[in-house]
């Protein structure tokens, strides 16, 4: 057993969890969007980042991926941990405005409104990945991944064209956290009437 | 360089054992007479840039038609970068050490004939003085040289790195040799640890723990355990690594050799960034001679120890330079980061022990083995050991690369090394460790150049880049320089760099603009703040660092943008307007037809003015006047002045 403090409340971990499956197992909250017990962490979302202390030392950390050590000293909702996840929202809101779940996180961290500009009204993708990691690790057909770098990622299929590697399994659309996937079916799969045409070839 | 197949000419010679590289360093030393005359033609690409295979070229013909292929050995030689870029192309005339600089094409004749045959110097062709105007003929007196403890850039300059035997008669491998023949890869690892040898590519970490860090994660997974050497360096203004690779490439594979053995490596990698042709070009040459002669692959140097090395080439990704990215990159993958709370030295590359160091790092490893970790623990200062080269531009007159112990002030670098800024001004701030780094103002140019001392201002060492900045320089627009192209270089992957970093470059959008407040101020702090905490790796989490360093040291040039509208440094093209003094314009037209826009207007020797609804501020005229006539001035002022005029 491993032990270690998160809020200064003294909790039991096991060899080789995660920070954020300790703090689940005693029920103390970190918000998360990329991260799904069926896939690897992969890291992309940081909204469930903590700080560590140890005197006057200080480092923020991502929870889902920070191994348990005996003696680590979690803060989960300091200042600086409330710093970056109140940005993160703030920007997501115009980056994704249409998400419900993000205007619900948003509000829970006292974001009203952003002050950046938006783009597409209709935007919901956050581009946490969890639909790319999900067809790549759960399903094992790889028929979406990250296009594109940087500001200019998008989430695709090779060549933009409707592929064939997807086994219409709708996985993506159900780890989505955002609903955003559903939009984007016919992008993978091809708009029905072309599908049809498809098959029959 | 040397045009001949070398490789072809070592088939018959490979070297069994230490004492037999020791016989062949002799051999090729007893081949050089050193009376003999050397002209050396600096192949840096400052150097090119300015022409120096013209010169080159020039030279061969003037030597060929003089007839003194006999006497001069070998005809011409070129070699990595000698260093002093701004003074490029450099012709060196050994063994008198002759430093001849700005030499053109049209020069070669009268140097082979001045210097070759009547044994004088060109006198015009030589560095003078900037204070008494006395001309310096040899490069060690040359106060740019002077003040530099050339030791990793030991070789460059006098070898031809496209030959191996120029290497090894420098002493190249002689530190393999010593490895090989009395060290146990325990000592090798303690010597590391013992010089106190810090990671020269940024962060600092210290070498030897690193790689004692290794050796304990191969006790615990076993080998494979992999070499690697980051030659991804994407600096703006940075290029130490690319001229060490350049000019001597040997120094950085025997720097991965030593390593190998240390650890039990058989397979090395050096990621060099694609556009580094000719680094990739000489250190591939090199690793074929090296190979050929029994340095590099099976049995090196007739011992049972074998390690190749193979170079990957990067596509041009600036984040590939972090350690986690550049693995993913050679795995095959999109060079994204991954998370690193395992350490690589545990979990690197393929998820197996791996040891990551810089350019720089390798090509100082020989040196400790060769002199001792004393003797290296004895250069610079406690905790920041050795030198470091940094690579000098921007405003200051002698631009170039320099080499110097740690601890060096950063006043002495630049003012003593570097000249000055032009015009004598003191410098405004110098920006140190590339986008990653910060600003440093000039109240604080006493501050020792070591990694500590760096980061306690608020900046850091980062692999060497030291750009020069004077009051042209506007502390605003040099944020925005650094956070557009961070902004271009983000993976994507995680969202506070992906999106925080346009966010917050369109904050500083507005201040250029003049709009913004002072809570405005304490916001972009904060989002900045939000960025260095929640970025996946180092690319995001060092990103704010010139805007949070600026905003520290420069408040108020920040403040006056948006309080009085007003770019003190007259760079914000939305902030200033230019005009023309009555008094000073000779009317020489000079200017008018220049201006893109054709908004000055005036006759002939009479005053000429600019039509403010016509300028793009684009600051042509400002240059283009030879009687410093063109003046800057902010908006309010413009509108207050013609108001005058017509009342």
């Amino acid at each position: 057993m491993i032990e270690f403090k998160i809020n200064d409340q003294p909790v039991e971990a096991q060899a080789g969890w995660t920070v954020l499956d300790t703090a689940r197992q005693y029920g103390i909250h970190i918000p998360t969007l990329c991260h799904h017990e069926a896939v690897e962490p992969s890291g992309n979302c940081r909204l469930c980042v903590v700080e560590l202390r140890d005197g006057d030392w200080s480092k923020v950390v991502i929870s889902c991926m920070y191994p348990v050590q005996d003696g680590l000293q979690v803060y989960t909702d300091s200042d600086r941990v409330k710093n970056v996840r109140r940005w993160i929202l703030e920007m997501l809101l115009s980056e994704c405005p249409a998400s419900s779940e993000i205007q619900r996180l948003a509000q829970e961290y006292g974001v009203e409104q952003t002050r950046f500009a938006i783009h597409d009204p209709e935007e919901d993708c956050i581009l946490c990945g969890l639909c790319v990691r999900t067809c790549k690790e759960v399903v094992g057909v790889s028929a979406i991944s990250m296009v594109g770098r940087g500001v200019h990622k998008v989430i695709g299929t090779p060549y933009m064209m409707p592929s064939d590697a997807c086994v219409a399994c709708g996985s993506c659309v159900t780890v989505c956290p955002t609903g955003a996937m559903r939009r984007r079916l016919d992008l993978v799969r091809g708009e029905p009437k072309t599908r049809m045409a498809h098959s029959a070839v | 360089m040397a045009e001949t197949n070398v490789a072809q000419s070592f088939t018959e010679r490979r070297l069994g054992s230490a004492a037999d590289l020791k016989l062949y360093q002799e051999e090729l030393l007893a081949q050089k007479d050193p009376q003999q005359a050397e002209v050396i033609v600096c192949y840096g690409t400052g150097c090119l840039a300015a022409g120096a295979e013209q010169v080159e070229a020039a030279l061969k013909e003037a030597l060929d038609q003089a007839g003194l292929d006999t006497k001069v050995r070998p005809l011409i030689k070129t070699t990595g970068c000698r260093g002093f870029c701004s003074r490029g192309p450099l012709v060196v005339i050994q063994p008198e050490g002759l430093f001849y600089q700005k030499v053109k094409a049209s020069d070669a004749e009268e140097i082979v004939q001045t210097t070759l045959v009547e044994g004088q110097p060109v006198e015009r062709l030589l560095y003078q003085d900037p204070q008494s105007g006395e001309p310096i003929p040899r490069e060690q007196d040359i106060p740019f040289y002077k003040k530099q403890h050339r030791l990793v850039l030991g070789r460059i300059g006098s070898v031809d790195p496209t030959d191996i035997r120029e290497s090894i008669a420098a002493g190249a491998y002689q530190a393999l040799a010593k490895v090989l023949t009395g060290m146990s890869p325990e000592d090798v690892v303690s010597e590391v640890e013992k010089s106190g040898l810090r990671g020269r590519g940024g962060a600092g970490f210290p070498t030897g723990r690193k790689w004692r860090g290794a050796l304990k994660a191969i006790e615990k997974k076993g080998r494979p355990v992999y070499v690697v050497c980051n030659g991804d360096e994407g600096d703006p203004g940075a290029f130490m690594d690319c001229m060490i690779m350049e000019g001597d490439p040997h120094a950085v594979l025997e720097g991965m050799i030593i390593a190998a053995y240390a650890l039990g490596s058989e397979q090395g990698y050096i990621y060099v960034r694609h556009e580094y042709p000719v680094a990739i070009k000489h250190l591939d040459l090199a690793m074929e001679q090296a190979r050929s002669l029994g340095l590099l692959g099976d049995n090196i140097l007739g011992s049972d120890f074998c390690f190749d090395l193979r170079i990957n080439r990067g596509a041009g990704a600036f984040v590939c330079g972090e350690s986690t990215a550049l693995f993913t990159s050679i795995e095959g993958l999109a060079g994204e980061p991954r998370p690193k709370y395992v350490r690589s030295v545990e979990e690197g590359l393929w998820g197996r022990p791996t040891v990551l160091n810089n350019v720089e790092s390798w090509a100082n490893v020989p040196l400790i083995i060769n002199n001792g970790a004393d003797w290296f623990a004895g250069i610079g200062v406690p905790h920041s050991t050795g030198t470091k080269v940094f690579s000098l531009v921007g405003k200051v007159n002698n631009v170039g690369l320099v080499e110097v112990p740690m601890g060096t002030s950063l006043v002495e670098i630049i003012e003593e090394i570097g000249g000055g800024v032009p015009g004598g001004e003191p410098f405004k701030a110098v920006q140190t460790g590339g986008p990653s780094g910060g600003c440093i103002p000039y109240s604080l140019k006493d501050v020792p150049v070591d990694y500590d001392s760096l980061s306690k201002v608020g900046s850091m060492m980062g692999s060497g880049g030291m750009i020069v900045m004077d009051e042209r320089d506007c502390v605003v627009d040099v944020a925005r320089y650094f956070l557009r192209f961070l902004e271009e270089e983000s993976c994507g992957k995680c969202i506070p760099c992906r999106l925080g970093l346009t966010r917050l470059r369109e904050m500083l959008d507005d201040f250029s603009k003049g709009k913004g407040t002072e809570k405005d101020v304490e916001e972009i702090e904060s989002l900045g703040e939000a960025i260095k905490d929640g970025s996946l790796c180092a690319l995001g989490g060092s990103a704010p660092n010139p805007v949070l360093t600026t905003l520290q040291y420069f408040r108020d040039e920040y403040l006056a943008h948006i309080n009085e509208r007003r770019c003190p440094a007259g760079i914000c093209k939305e902030l200033i307007s230019y005009q023309i003094d009555q008094e000073a314009c000779t009317g020489c037209r000079t200017c008018a037809r220049l201006c893109p826009q054709e908004a000055i207007s005036g006759e002939k020797k009479k005053p000429h003015t600019i039509d403010q609804d016509k300028c793009i501020q684009c600051g042509i005229c400002l240059e283009s006047c030879n009687f410093g006539a063109v003046q800057v001035i902010s908006p309010a002022l413009v509108s207050q002045k013609s108001q005058e005029a017509a009342s």
